[in-house]
């Protein structure tokens, strides 16, 4: 049931964002001697098509670093980032497209991603969001799907984040959080009940800015499960996955 | 904030100066020219010149792309079964991209071993093949490919990997993915899609604890927005 409503909610996502800019597109004049179309969005694909300097030319989508264009004539072609710059757009200033960058990275608030790893053994599947409070802390939350050999279960905790250095191409950070942990024994073992214990973590790691809105991000953490038990159960998980930031 | 208030006072001031200003010149104007010509009342030069607005029109970035698929999946053991899903690819360059996918299986085939005992392995629960996963893909060969001398359609061929988990037979059970497809792009925004993807998890379902293999092939069509 679960699977059929993420597959409907993936399938309809497309009609939930808005429909901009479907009326007027982007037009701009070319104004260095000539401007290259490609046949298609990508390395290798040949150039079959010039645009001359002083000609329009309209700018209809965007996919990665490349630009479908239409000239006047109505051929259509890809344009590439860095030629785009070579044009002019209706006020007579450079077209410039800024896109994300270090910059943006340094300055980010949100970031979400997935992780997997090694929680005592057992693989954990993660995804997380954050909220940076300011350039150094930021506090975030997290969901994982904790697969093992003898047992299945989830964790759900937040936490808070400290970089010390967020200048840094690759931050690394100590974080300090608390949550929830679940863990249902498999069936074919004697039947055990399952156990839901509270948790407290502390985990230090890295995060990598990789290039535009992306990054890698690789953690240790160091779990405290406060069982009903006598003892306090410690597990310990490495995790390395990837980030988008916004 | 006195100041702001000695700004305020003033910027009333300035205005009501300016405004007694132009209406006298306007009733002087129109003492000298009692025809009344507006041309000629309002001064030679305006001073308050509009600031045009250029706000270019957005450009429409097309870095996701949908997909949903059909296909075969050989789930190890239990025989070959039809499977459908959906994918969601964010593209962050031109040749990598993250991928998100979700998947069911019908019911899954019985086993020989469930066949020849006479009985049934999922003890009533679920006998489906569940699965998501999150990958990372790479194109690989971009290029074109040609039908007839007048048509050309983009492709690239792509290898991907990642890790997952399944749901069968009531157990989760972690699993990595990797495979390749082929994208071909019947236009700009449509795209058709050819995947072999081998699904491996380690389970105890048959008994004994072993690793298997479950290669999927399916077709999908996808949509960039």
């Amino acid at each position: 049931m679960r699977t059929v409503v993420v597959m409907v909610m993936l399938v309809f996502l497309p009609f939930v964002t808005p429909a901009y800019a479907k009326t007027a597109h982007y037009e701009a004049v070319v104004a260095e001697p000539f401007l290259e179309l490609h046949t298609g969005p990508g390395r290798g694909f040949p150039v079959f098509h010039v645009v001359d300097r002083g000609q329009r030319i309209e700018v209809l989508k965007r996919r990665t670093d490349w630009f479908q264009v239409r000239t006047d004539r109505g051929v259509r072609g890809w344009v590439k980032l860095e030629d785009m710059s070579g044009t002019l757009d209706v006020s007579g200033s450079a077209t410039q497209i800024r896109d994300p960058d270090v910059d943006d990275y340094k300055a980010r608030r949100w970031e979400a991603g997935v992780g997997l790893g090694d929680l005592d053994g057992a693989s954990v599947i993660s995804v997380y969001t954050g909220y940076h409070l300011t350039r150094n802390l930021s506090v975030e939350a997290r969901v994982g799907d904790v697969s093992g050999d003898y047992s299945d279960g989830w964790l759900a905790t937040v936490g808070i984040v400290h970089q010390p250095f967020p200048a840094w191409r690759i931050s690394p950070f100590v974080m300090l959080g608390t949550g929830i942990i679940q863990i249902d024994p498999k069936a074919t073992l004697v039947s055990t009940e399952d156990r839901s214990d509270q948790v407290g973590h502390v985990g230090l790691g890295a995060r990598m800015y990789v290039t535009k809105r992306f990054m890698f991000r690789t953690e240790y953490s160091s779990y405290l499960t406060f069982t009903s038990e006598d003892d306090n159960e410690e597990l310990d998980e490495w995790k390395a996955g990837f980030t988008f930031f916004f | 904030m006195e100041s702001r208030i000695h700004l305020l006072l003033l910027r009333a001031a300035l205005l009501s100066a300016l405004l007694a200003a132009t209406a006298g010149c306007a009733s002087l104007g129109r003492q000298v020219e009692p025809a009344g010509d507006v041309q000629a009342s309002s001064p030679v030069i305006d001073p308050r010149i509009e600031r045009r607005e250029v706000a270019p029109p957005k450009i429409d970035s097309e870095d996701f792309e949908v997909t949903a698929f059909y296909g075969m999946l050989s789930v190890e053991d239990f025989g070959t079964n039809s499977v459908y899903g959906a994918r969601l690819a964010y593209h962050v360059t031109e040749g990598l991209f993250a991928e998100a996918a979700v998947a069911q299986t019908s019911d899954v085939d019985k086993s020989s071993a469930e066949i020849l005992g006479n009985y049934d392995l999922s003890f009533g629960s679920d006998r489906r093949y569940k699965y998501y996963n999150l990958s990372l893909g790479y194109n690989l060969l971009p290029g074109e490919v040609f039908i007839g001398r007048n048509r050309a359609f983009n492709s690239a061929f792509y290898v991907i990997a990642g890790a997952g988990n399944t749901t069968f037979h009531d157990e989760d059970m972690f699993t990595l993915n990797f495979g390749g497809g082929y994208r071909l792009l019947l236009t700009d925004a449509i795209g058709l899609h050819f995947d072999v993807r081998d699904h491996l998890f380690d389970d105890d379902i048959s008994g004994k604890d072993k690793t298997t293999h479950n290669i999927e092939f399916t077709l999908g069509l996808s949509w960039f927005f």
